[in-house]
């Protein structure tokens, strides 16, 4: 059983200036990503992993963005939590 | 009695502006700073041309030599607008305050010598003018520049200049114990001091250069790629332990501005080097002059100031300069590989 789980992991986020760069951020890099839009809400989901990576949010914000930012616009996700200074990543099963 | 709460949900219309719309290529969010800065300018329906030059419009793409297809592909990376702007700045004025108040209670310049503070007056003070000139340059590339999308910028940058050569003042009053007399002798230095004349020279040959893209380049990438890390990097290391901390904690915002400044300043160039290969050719060229105006102007402080060491502290200098250069894209043959 080494097959990674393709069970979808979600983040969702409140709907606002900031997070706006945080979603496009988040789909470039990971393609297989879908987006969905609630009133004052987003969520994104996608197949068995998702990385929110700092250098694209900051390069889109235009100014340096502190990953621990992500928590003040952070409505709910699902998903283990892999974090490092740079990367936030959510998955199922064991990490990478 | 009862009470349904029923949530409805109203989904807007447009998300944007139909002209930010059309450059987005779709009705989608847009940013504040998209918002506050595309197509702002006006460009058509100008009745008359300027009586005081009446060759060109109002707003004149040829009023420098660089081309460019779209004059909005400027972006700044900072997405400075108004609002942003003026907070990020206020947040470091707050900083910059703290450092000047911690250096006036422990009162570090009170206890230099007379000589030393002569010293630190001569080096620093004129750097007054120096700002001021480049609030000049940049208010002229304001005035003749062509799209919001850089005229906003160079127009911050104008005030950023006024703020900078504020906090030279201020560092002035700690030298003089708050009678302003070192801002009179500092102003003597930029007008008669012989060090200081080739930097002044320059400058005013600035002020009389008509292409305002040519201004741009050597004010805000020449000029202070070579006048920041001197003095607000190199020199801290030739005063005194005690005044050279004091200095360098009350110039902090000049070398945080830098930093900052710089990513602006190189993508800028680096979108006008990237558009046309005329482009590139007429900007590297620009570089080469400037760059040789601008050494041979500072050479004289630079002795000055670092006596044994000038030659090797201007040689990293200008490297660090070069290989800024070459990543945006200039032609610079002296680039270290």
């Amino acid at each position: 059983m080494n097959t990674p789980s393709i069970k979808p992991v979600f983040i969702a986020f409140v709907t606002n200036d900031d997070t706006r760069n945080i979603v496009a951020a988040i789909c470039e890099d990971n393609p297989q990503a879908t987006v969905e839009e609630f009133p004052a809400m987003v969520k994104i989901e996608s197949p068995g992993r998702l990385i929110v990576k700092r250098q694209s949010v900051s390069d889109l914000m235009g100014r340096d963005w502190d990953l621990q930012e992500i928590h003040l616009n952070l409505i709910s996700l699902s998903g283990s939590i892999n974090e490092t200074e740079d990367e936030f990543e959510l998955y199922w099963g064991k990490a990478a | 009695m009862q009470v349904d709460i029923k949530t409805s949900n109203i989904k807007q219309l447009r998300n944007t502006f139909s002209h930010v719309a059309r450059r987005l290529g779709a009705d989608k969010p847009a940013s504040r700073y998209q918002e506050a800065t595309l197509d702002m300018q006006s460009d058509t329906n100008f009745h008359y041309r300027p009586i005081w030059d009446p060759q060109y419009d109002l707003y004149d793409t040829a009023r420098t030599a660089i081309k460019m297809v779209d004059w909005y592909s400027f972006k700044d990376p900072r997405q400075y607008y108004y609002g942003v702007y003026t907070m990020n700045r206020a947040k470091q004025q707050d900083a910059a305050e703290k450092q000047f108040e911690f250096a006036e209670k422990r009162g570090v310049f009170f206890n230099l010598s007379e000589k030393e503070k002569e010293h630190l007056i001569f080096a620093v003070l004129p750097l007054r003018h120096y700002e001021w000139g480049a609030n000049m340059n940049n208010c002229f590339c304001t005035s003749f520049g062509y799209g919001a999308a850089i005229t906003q910028a160079t127009m911050y940058n104008t005030m950023d200049r006024l703020g900078l050569a504020q906090y030279v003042s201020r560092l002035g009053l700690l030298l003089d114990g708050n009678t302003g007399d070192s801002l009179e002798v500092g102003k003597q230095h930029w007008m008669h001091t012989p060090e200081w004349q080739e930097l002044r020279r320059s400058m005013e040959n600035l002020f009389v250069t008509k292409d305002w893209f040519e201004v741009f380049l050597a004010q805000n990438l020449v000029m202070d790629g070579l006048v920041y890390p001197m003095f607000y990097k190199h020199l801290e290391t030739r005063l005194n332990p005690m005044a050279g901390q004091t200095f360098s904690m009350c110039t902090n915002f000049m070398q945080e501005w830098f930093t900052e400044t710089q990513r602006w300043v190189d993508s800028t160039i680096k979108t006008a080097v990237d558009e046309t290969p005329e482009n590139k050719e007429i900007l590297s060229r620009w570089f080469d002059i400037w760059m040789v105006e601008t050494t041979r102007a500072l050479q004289p402080l630079m002795t000055a100031l670092f006596a044994e060491e000038a030659a090797s502290t201007f040689t990293q200098i200008k490297e660090e300069l070069l290989v800024r250069a070459k990543k945006i894209g200039l032609r610079t043959p002296g680039a270290p590989a």
